[in-house]
């Protein structure tokens, strides 16, 4: 694919168009828009700022027409690479979007601009008694609209699903500068295809979201939180699995290794059983009463499968008490080293057990520090490397182990990504786990919507040989 | 000769940068971020920048200039930060960098070194700048400034300060201060006061005020002669050695009165005295002395809140809301104290500002070299001020209290929103009055 570098003619229209924002192009701002959470850089040609979705739709016409890469971005708190300007081109910062923030409580609903932070969100609906459930950990400074992108999930994931599960409508340039709406206001609405699914998680490669309509739910009343400690990791994963099948759903179940928890220790004394090989943090949510009775439930089952203590949090001090270690993981291992690999790959539940048999094996073999914690009871772990990117040495047997991570998931009947996308990072695997014609049907798709490839290229399809380079 | 990168990684303090994830949790407390809305106005944009530099993608260190010199420095981001990337020490260095290698006009050079190295360190001349605000203030000039409209003509866009400048002390008032004031009940601690050096001059009422309240609480104070300026406007502008110079001047005369704590009243000085021990760090013959120096430093809240304020009389149906000090919260992380002080005075209504973090635009002298992007953030900052509908707006340190002032001003409200400094609340609530109140 030829794309085109923007020349000063183009300049000169992006600017006519843009009448109502900012066209950035001096030096300082191109380099402030070339990286995200993830790795590598890369310089667009010019960043642009509005809130018209007229003009963003013009620009994308006269990208179209002169074959020029776009790419929307909300906060760029990606960690699979989703908004970097690859090939150049024009970055449209939609974090400027943020007017739109309505709560129709009658239609259960909420009608959202993609700049608004998914926390203010949470604010609003919670304002109404209501809630709104995907909780990315970032949701304080993630946009809703890259959370759209990407599909993010959270640790409530477990009990609630992911984003794509509470999008019902959206407005959407697509690539050829139209501007169109999917879905609607309806929770039931099946005419025609799905188009909304088919874009929530396509990573700005199929348009850009200027608007959703997400489902709002009913704050559940109340939660209660415990933690169950384990002196062996694969007992953990059996806790969690023992647990789901007996018919209680917790909102979460969070799992720390004993890395984890030496390194918050390390950080800032909690008193976690340092001695231990796991633990896990279970919450529930809904009537006071049956939360009573379900978390004492949790707790024998618990025990039942070797947890050698559990305990219950009495009010919600010590509930903030609990989920604190949980909190601290993410800042007290990068105390370690300063690089952190955040993988995100997922297994069925019932391979729990076995995917953390395979981390410690992987992290023997590679001699590499891997911490296991994360959103164990969708099977979403997160696998963390923590390592030096100084350090080529290191970083090449970092390749192999994320590769082999990859593999041990997919072989598990598992999944790449649970909740931040594929991006540039994990391009490379996709064929391991679609098969090439599962990867080509994809692609298919994407060459109808977007036939001049100027949407955010060279993210989730590979290029030929492309493999994951961390050095 | 240009340097060699590995000599710009380490001026820079390259290494430090790598412990930035680029998560982007700095981006919602960022003063300059969410006013400006532009990555480039944010932390985590300017460390890349630096990384950039640091990875020879960037070799101009002027592109740095301009998103370097509009942060404020309130070090709002190192709170927010979950690796805990050490930003001030960055900012620092690279603003020092930038410095180096700038070639400034010759009436700013001038101006800089007029003003760093020689008025802010002495003494006599805050001390003359003090006499001249008094004169200027009872000699009828400024009377008949402000009705000539000249003051709106200054340069810099000094007339908007003008209006708000505290009431001047008189050069024989000044001249009376007390070295030495003795606790007024059991003696608990022996503390030094930290006069510092636009406090002294501007804010010297305050000043009293403070040892009064401090001598009221259980305090002997002492003033010490000798002791400087801070040293933060030089920090913040670049010039690094010059702070050194400073800090070393004043630990020297701080160690000589032997007291248990060096108290001072602004949140941005006391965050530059509680980090004398990093400034010196690399310094072998001062490094213990600094770090000494720095463990006895403490906002006055602090020591008010231990030893107890007597006799607060209550206050009828007063709103009151705090502008938080960012040097104060986000450095010397006093946070509890000033809270509770203000809590404390029976009949008042304490009422949190929404972003009660986020810095008010005063930042030094940021309000006077960058004022529009300063007024920008003011006006954020007032818009939560005005939703508490508070008739106190209590500061901690003086570039707040002006600034807050001047917001007041700006919005119209000056007839009915008082801005002071939490020592002057305190003070009033326990009846306490400088003899120029008098």
């Amino acid at each position: 694919m030829n794309w085109k570098a923007l020349t000063a003619d183009h300049l000169t229209e992006i600017k006519s168009i843009v009448a109502t924002g900012r066209v950035l192009t001096d030096e300082s701002d191109r380099y402030s828009y070339s990286f995200d959470g993830s790795f590598g850089t890369f310089l667009p040609d010019v960043v642009i700022q509005t809130k018209s979705v007229q003009e963003l739709a013009a620009l994308v016409k006269l990208a179209n027409r002169e074959k020029i890469p776009v790419y929307p971005r909300g906060q760029s708190t990606s960690l699979s690479g989703g908004p970097l300007p690859v090939k150049g081109g024009m970055v449209f910062d939609l974090s400027v979007m943020n007017d739109v923030l309505e709560i129709h409580e009658e239609d259960l609903v909420a009608v959202v601009s993609p700049g608004v932070l998914t926390a203010e969100i949470h604010k609003a609906a919670e304002q109404k008694g209501l809630m709104y459930p995907p909780d990315p950990s970032s949701s304080h400074v993630s946009t809703i609209g890259g959370n759209l992108a990407e599909n993010s999930g959270g640790p409530r994931g477990l009990k609630y699903g992911v984003t794509k599960d509470y999008v019902i409508g959206l407005e959407v340039i697509t690539p050829e500068g139209e501007i169109i709406q999917t879905g609607g206001r309806t929770v039931k609405n099946v005419t025609g295809y799905d188009l909304t699914k088919l874009i929530v998680g396509s990573e700005g490669t199929l348009g850009i979201i200027t608007k959703a309509v997400l489902r709002l739910i009913p704050k559940p009343q109340q939660t209660a939180t415990l933690m169950a400690i384990f002196d062996s990791l694969v007992d953990a994963g059996s806790a969690i699995s023992k647990i789901l099948s007996s018919g209680i759903l917790p909102s979460k179940m969070e799992l720390l290794d004993q890395a984890s928890m030496t390194a918050v220790e390390q950080y800032e004394p909690l008193g976690l059983p340092v001695d231990a090989a796991a633990l896990i943090l279970i919450e529930l949510d809904g009537h006071p009463l049956a939360l009573r009775e379900e978390a004492q439930q949790a707790a024998e089952l618990s025990r039942a499968v070797g947890a050698r203590e559990v305990r219950i949090a009495k009010d919600k001090k010590e509930e903030a008490e609990l989920w604190r270690a949980r909190k601290l993981v993410s800042p007290a291992i990068v105390r370690i080293k300063p690089t952190k690999i955040s993988e995100d790959a997922t297994v069925p539940r019932s391979k729990i057990p076995e995917m953390c048999e395979r981390l410690q094996a992987i992290r023997e073999r590679y001699g590499i520090h891997l911490v296991v914690f994360g959103h164990a009871g969708d099977g979403n772990l997160h696998p963390n490397i923590i390592c030096d990117k100084s350090d080529p040495d290191e970083m090449r047997r970092v390749e192999q182990a994320v590769a082999e991570i990859f593999k041990a998931a997919v072989e598990l009947g598992g999944t790449l990504s649970g909740e931040h996308g594929i991006g540039t990072m994990k391009a490379p695997f996709m064929e391991m786990e679609l098969g090439a014609c599962g990867l080509d049907m994809m692609k298919r798709i994407k060459q109808a919507w977007d036939p001049n490839q100027i949407m955010n290229p060279g993210k989730i399809f590979p290029e030929p040989g492309q493999k994951l380079e961390l050095s | 000769m240009e340097p060699t990168r590995q000599a710009l990684r380490e001026e820079l303090l390259y290494d430090k940068t790598n412990k930035c994830v680029q998560c982007g949790y700095c981006l919602p407390v960022c003063p300059t971020y969410t006013t400006f809305g532009k990555e480039t106005h944010s932390p985590r944009g300017r460390i890349n920048l630096v990384k950039m530099v640091g990875e020879g993608r960037i070799s101009d260190l002027s592109v740095l200039e301009e998103p370097f010199d509009l942060c404020l420095g309130c070090r709002a981001c190192e709170t927010a930060c979950p690796t805990g990337v050490e930003y001030g020490a960055i900012l620092e260095a690279t603003r020092a960098a930038i410095v180096r290698r700038k070639r400034f006009t010759v009436p700013v050079r001038l101006l800089r070194k007029a003003m760093l190295k020689k008025v802010f360190p002495s003494r006599k001349l805050m001390n003359l700048a003090g006499h001249s605000m008094w004169l200027y203030e009872k000699s009828g000039l400024q009377t008949a400034l402000r009705r000539s409209g000249v003051a709106e003509k200054l340069p810099y866009n000094l007339g908007a300060f003008e209006a708000i400048v505290p009431r001047a002390v008189s050069p024989g008032e000044r001249g009376s201060a007390a070295a030495h004031v003795r606790s007024r009940k059991e003696k608990k601690y022996t503390v030094a006061f930290f006069t510092g050096c636009i406090m002294d001059a501007m804010f010297h009422r305050i000043n009293r005020l403070s040892i009064q309240l401090l001598a009221e609480a259980g305090c002997d104070v002492l003033v010490v002669p000798n002791q400087t300026c801070c040293g933060a406007l030089h920090a913040h502008a670049g010039e690094m050695e010059e702070a050194r110079e400073l800090a070393k001047r004043n630990i020297e005369a701080f160690e000589a009165s032997q007291a248990d704590f060096v108290v001072n009243n602004a949140g941005g000085c006391g965050a530059m005295l509680v980090e004398y021990g990093h400034l010196l760090a690399e310094d072998d013959a001062w490094r213990e002395r600094a770090a000494a120096f720095s463990a006895k430093s403490r906002d006055i809240s602090q020591i008010l809140a231990e030893c107890g304020v007597p006799q607060l009389a209550p206050r009828a149906n007063e709103r009151v809301t705090y502008q938080r000090s960012c040097h104060m919260t986000n450095v010397q992380k006093v946070t509890r104290e000033p809270v509770e002080l203000i809590k404390s005075i029976p009949g008042i209504q304490y009422i949190e500002m929404e972003q009660a973090e986020m810095c008010c635009g005063s930042a030094g002298i940021y309000n006077i070299v960058h004022y529009d992007a300063s007024m920008q953030i003011l006006d954020e900052k007032m818009k939560q001020a005005k939703k508490t509908d508070a008739s106190v707006i209590i500061t901690t340190n003086p570039g707040c209290l002006l600034q807050m002032k001047l917001g007041v001003e700006r919005e119209g409200l000056s007839g009915s929103v008082r801005v002071l400094h939490l020592v002057e609340y305190l003070a009033e609530a326990a009846g306490i009055t400088a003899s120029s109140d008098k």
